[in-house]
C-alpha cells in the first residue's frame, strides 16, 4: 500500500519523492520550471518553526509552511516511512 | 570600422549571471531602468576584436513565462530588441534545471551562447560535461566557465563574436506530440495570415505561447487583425490541461539530451549542512540575524569615521577659504552658509553609506539573504506576508526606490502590495545622516545602540502594519513560499565592491542635483527678504516654518524642524542639510554645538525627530515609485498618509517617554 501525503505531515529528517502537487496549474508548472518535477527525491534539511528545507536535484530550496502542504509525496521504494 | 554588437545576458536566478557579467563589462557599466517598469537595467560595453560589443543584463528568471514582471521583461527584450546573441549562463551542477530556459530560449529563435559556469565545482565534483556534443545537438555555442576565478571569459568573448558571423540559427523545435502540435499547426496557420505578427514574433514560439494560456502574449495580437480569430480557437480550449503537459515535453526532451552530454554527471550531491544547520536553527536562526544586522551598522561606524573626519575638515577648510576670500556679501553666504554647509552635511555621510551597501552586497553575494528570508518565513506569515517579502525589505535599508522595485519578484498581487507599502518603513541609507548627526550629538556613548534600536522600530512598524493591511485591506492569505537557496560561496570582493560603487554612485548624483537644488532653495528663502536676519523667524522661511509650525507644536517641534521636515520630503538627507543651513553653522562639530546649544533642542526632542524621520511620509523619489508601481495614486496616498500618521503618534509617544527618562 502506499501512503500519500503532503510534506508538511511527512515524518522530518526522511527521504520521499514528489509524487503529485495539489495546486492550480500555474504553481505546479512554476515548481517545475523551477526544478521540482514529480518523481524528484525529497531528501529534507532542516525545519524551522513550519518552513522547511530541502535538497531536491542538488538545489536547495525553502519552502514555507502553505507549500509544504501542497507538495504530496510518497515513500521512497523500499523505503517506509517511520512516525513518531 | 568597429562593428556593433546586441548581447543580451540572461540566466537562472544564482548561477553567476552577475559575476559574468561584470567579467564580460569590466567596470564601464550604467544602471538605468527599463522602459516602462521600474526594473533595474544594466548595461555595459565592452571592445573585444574590433567589435563594440553593447551588453544587457537580462534579470534572472527560471523561464520565460509572463508568470512574474521579471520574466515580462526579459522576454520582451528578447522579442523587441532582437538582440544579436544571447547569452545564457548556465549552473554547470544543474543543468537539467539550467536547459529548461535553454529550450524557452531556443524556441523563440535565438543565436545562442552558452556559458557554462561553475564548471569548476562541476569537475571537482567529478562531472564530464561534452560541450562539443552539446553544441551539435542543440545548435549552439557552449563556452565553459568559472567566473569567479575568471576562467573562461575571454573564449566567451571570442564565441559571441564568432556567433554573429556565422550563419543565422535554425529555430529549434520540441515535439510536444499528438493534439499538442496540431493545435500548435492551426494556431500557427492563423497567425501566419497577419504578415506584420509573424515578422514580429516567431509564429510557432506565439502559438506555442498561446496555447500555454499566455495573457502577456495574447496582449500582443491585440491591434492585429486575427485576434478575434485566435481567440475563437482558444476558447474552446483548456489551457490548463496543456501548460503543465508542455513543460513535461520540455522536461523529456531534456532528459533524452543530459545522459549524450554529460555520461558521469553526478545525480545528487551531499553539500555539508553544518552551517546551514546552525545559521537556520530554530532558536539560533533569529539572534544570528540580529547580531549580523548589529555588527553591520557598528562596522559601518567604526570604519567611516576617519573617512568622516576628513571630509568634516575639507568642508570646514573650504567655508572658511569662501568668506573670507569672496568679498561680495550674499555670493560668499550663498556658497558658504549654503551650498557649503548644505551638501557638506549630506556629503559628510557618504563613507557610511558605501560600507553599508558594500556590506549588504556582501550579505547577499555570500547566499545569506535567502536564509535571512526562510528565518522571518514563520514570523513573516503570522504577520500575514510571506519569507520572500523579507528580501525587499532587506534591500530598503540601502534605499527604498530599488526594495520597491524589488518586489517585483513577488508574484502574488496582494503580497507585493503589502510589501510595497511597508517597505518605506525599512530604515534607508538617507536617513542615516541624520541619526548619526541626532543621536552622535545628544546620545554620543550610546549612539550605536540608538541607531540600531531605530532599526528595530522600522522593521517592528513594517510588520505590525503589514498584519493590520492583511486585515483590513488586502485580505486573504499569503501566497505559498518557495525560494531557491544559492549555495554559500565566497563572496567577491570585485562583485561587492562594483555594486557599492554603482549604488554609491547613485547616490552622489543624487548629492549633486537634488540637494544641491534643495539647500539652494533653502538658502534662498532664508536670505529673503532683504533685511531680515539671516535664517531667522523673519526670514521667508521663517514666515513659512511658522505656517507649518502648529502641525508639529504637539510634538514640541520648533520652526527650523517644521522646515527641514518639509524639504526633507525631496530627501532625507535635507533635514540634516536644511539644519546645517538654518543653524548658518555648515555640518559637523559646528552643527552638533549649535544643537546642543539650543534650549528647546533636547535630547527627547532629538530622539523623537529621529522617530519622526524615519517614518514619515517616504522621500519623492520612493512615493514615485510606490506610484508607478502600484499603477494608482490611491495607494501611493495612502502610504504617504498612513506613514506620516503613525510617525506623528510614535513620535508623540516617544518625546514624552523620553522627558520623563531622560
Amino acid at each position: 500500500m502506499t501512503s500519500r501525503i503532503p510534506l508538511a505531515m511527512y515524518p522530518t529528517g526522511q527521504t520521499c519523492r514528489i509524487c503529485d502537487v495539489c495546486a492550480g496549474k500555474g504553481l505546479k508548472r512554476r515548481l517545475m520550471e523551477m526544478g521540482l518535477t514529480p518523481e524528484s527525491i525529497i531528501q529534507p534539511l532542516g525545519c524551522n518553526r513550519g518552513s522547511f528545507l530541502v535538497l531536491v536535484n542538488g538545489t536547495r530550496y525553502a519552502l514555507g509552511r502553505g507549500m509544504a502542504n501542497k507538495i504530496i509525496v510518497e515513500p521512497v521504494y523500499g523505503e517506509v516511512p517511520q512516525f513518531g | 570600422m568597429a562593428e556593433k554588437i546586441k548581447v543580451a545576458v540572461a540566466g537562472n536566478p544564482n548561477v553567476g549571471k552577475t559575476t559574468i557579467f561584470n567579467a564580460l563589462t569590466g567596470a564601464r557599466q550604467k544602471v538605468g531602468n527599463w522602459p516602462g517598469v521600474t526594473v533595474e537595467k544594466k548595461e555595459g560595453t565592452k571592445k573585444h576584436k574590433d567589435h563594440i560589443l553593447e551588453i544587457v543584463d537580462l534579470p534572472g528568471t527560471y523561464s520565460l513565462t509572463a508568470y512574474s514582471a521579471d520574466e515580462v521583461v526579459a522576454r520582451d527584450y528578447i522579442l523587441e530588441e532582437k538582440p544579436d546573441v544571447v547569452v545564457q549562463v548556465l549552473d554547470s551542477t544543474n543543468l537539467e534545471r539550467n536547459l529548461y530556459l535553454t529550450s524557452q530560449l531556443l524556441e523563440m529563435g535565438t543565436n545562442l551562447v552558452l556559458a557554462l559556469n561553475m564548471s569548476d565545482r562541476a569537475e571537482t565534483r567529478g562531472d564530464d560535461i561534452d560541450i562539443r556534443r552539446l553544441e551539435s545537438l542543440l545548435g549552439v555555442s557552449a563556452i565553459k566557465t568559472a567566473a569567479n576565478e575568471g576562467r573562461g571569459i575571454n573564449a566567451l568573448l571570442d564565441s559571441i563574436v564568432n556567433k554573429t558571423e556565422s550563419n543565422p540559427p535554425l529555430p529549434h523545435e520540441i515535439g510536444y506530440g499528438g493534439r499538442v502540435e496540431e493545435n500548435i499547426c492551426a494556431l500557427e496557420e492563423i497567425l501566419g495570415s497577419d504578415r506584420e505578427l509573424s515578422k514580429n514574433y516567431p509564429s510557432r514560439w506565439m502559438a506555442v505561447k498561446l496555447l500555454e494560456g499566455d495573457e502577456n502574449a495574447l496582449s500582443k495580437l491585440s491591434s492585429s487583425s486575427i485576434e478575434g480569430k485566435v481567440q475563437n480557437f482558444l476558447s474552446d480550449l483548456d489551457h490548463e490541461e496543456y501548460e503543465v503537459e508542455m513543460a513535461d515535453k520540455r522536461y523529456e526532451f531534456i532528459g533524452t539530451l543530459l545522459p549524450q552530454v554529460c555520461t558521469t554527471c553526478a545525480e545528487d550531491v551531499s553539500p555539508s549542512d553544518m552551517v546551514d544547520k546552525v545559521i537556520t536553527n530554530k532558536y539560533l536562526g533569529i539572534p544570528i540575524f540580529l547580531t549580523l544586522m548589529w555588527g553591520m551598522f557598528e562596522l559601518t561606524f567604526a570604519f567611516a569615521t576617519p573617512f568622516m573626519e576628513l571630509i568634516d575638515m575639507f568642508f570646514g577648510w573650504l567655508a572658511a577659504a569662501v568668506t573670507s576670500n569672496i568679498e561680495t556679501v550674499w555670493l560668499a553666504s550663498l556658497l558658504g552658509d549654503g551650498i557649503v554647509a548644505g551638501v557638506g552635511s549630506v556629503l559628510l555621510f557618504v563613507p557610511n553609506i558605501f560600507i553599508l551597501f558594500f556590506v549588504i552586497a556582501l550579505l547577499e553575494s555570500s547566499g545569506y539573504m535567502a536564509r535571512a528570508a526562510f528565518i522571518m518565513d514563520r514570523l513573516m506569515y503570522t504577520m500575514g506576508l510571506q519569507g520572500k517579502s523579507f528580501i525587499p525589505m532587506l534591500t530598503g535599508f540601502g534605499c527604498s526606490v530599488p526594495a520597491i522595485m524589488a518586489t517585483r519578484t513577488l508574484e502574488d498581487e496582494k503580497d507585493r502590495l503589502i510589501t510595497m507599502l511597508v517597505t518605506p518603513f525599512m530604515s534607508c541609507g538617507a536617513r542615516l545622516p541624520v541619526y548619526i548627526l541626532l543621536a552622535g550629538t545628544f546620545f554620543s556613548r550610546q549612539a550605536g545602540s540608538v541607531i540600531f534600536g531605530l532599526y528595530v522600530l522600522g522593521i517592528l512598524v513594517a510588520i505590525v502594519s503589514a498584519k493590520l493591511f492583511r486585515t483590513f485591506i488586502a485580505k486573504g492569505q499569503p501566497s505559498p513560499f518557495i525560494m531557491e537557496l544559492p549555495p554559500y560561496t565566497r563572496p567577491s570582493l570585485k562583485d561587492s565592491l562594483q555594486h557599492m560603487w554603482n549604488q554609491g554612485y547613485l547616490y552622489l548624483r543624487k548629492v549633486g542635483t537634488i540637494i544641491v537644488g534643495g539647500v539652494v532653495l533653502i538658502w534662498l528663502l532664508a536670505y529673503f527678504p532683504q533685511g531680515a536676519d539671516y535664517g531667522s523667524a523673519d526670514s521667508l522661511i521663517g514666515s513659512l516654518g511658522k505656517l507649518i509650525e502648529p502641525l508639529v507644536a504637539p510634538l514640541g517641534f520648533d520652526w527650523k524642524i517644521a522646515v527641514a521636515l518639509v524639504f526633507g520630503f525631496v530627501a532625507k538627507e535635507i533635514v540634516v542639510g536644511s539644519l546645517g543651513t538654518l543653524y548658518g553653522t555648515g555640518e559637523g562639530e559646528a552643527l552638533s554645538s549649535a544643537l546642543v546649544a539650543d534650549p528647546g533642542f533636547t535630547p527627547a526632542i532629538a530622539l523623537g525627530l529621529m522617530v519622526f524621520t524615519l517614518l514619515y511620509v517616504p522621500c519623492i523619489g520612493a512615493v514615485a515609485v510606490i506610484k508607478k508601481e502600484t499603477g494608482s495614486w490611491k495607494w501611493m496616498f495612502f502610504q504617504a498618509a498612513y506613514s506620516t500618521a503613525v510617525a506623528w503618534i510614535l513620535a508623540l509617544v516617544t518625546i514624552g517617554v523620553g522627558n520623563i527618562v531622560l
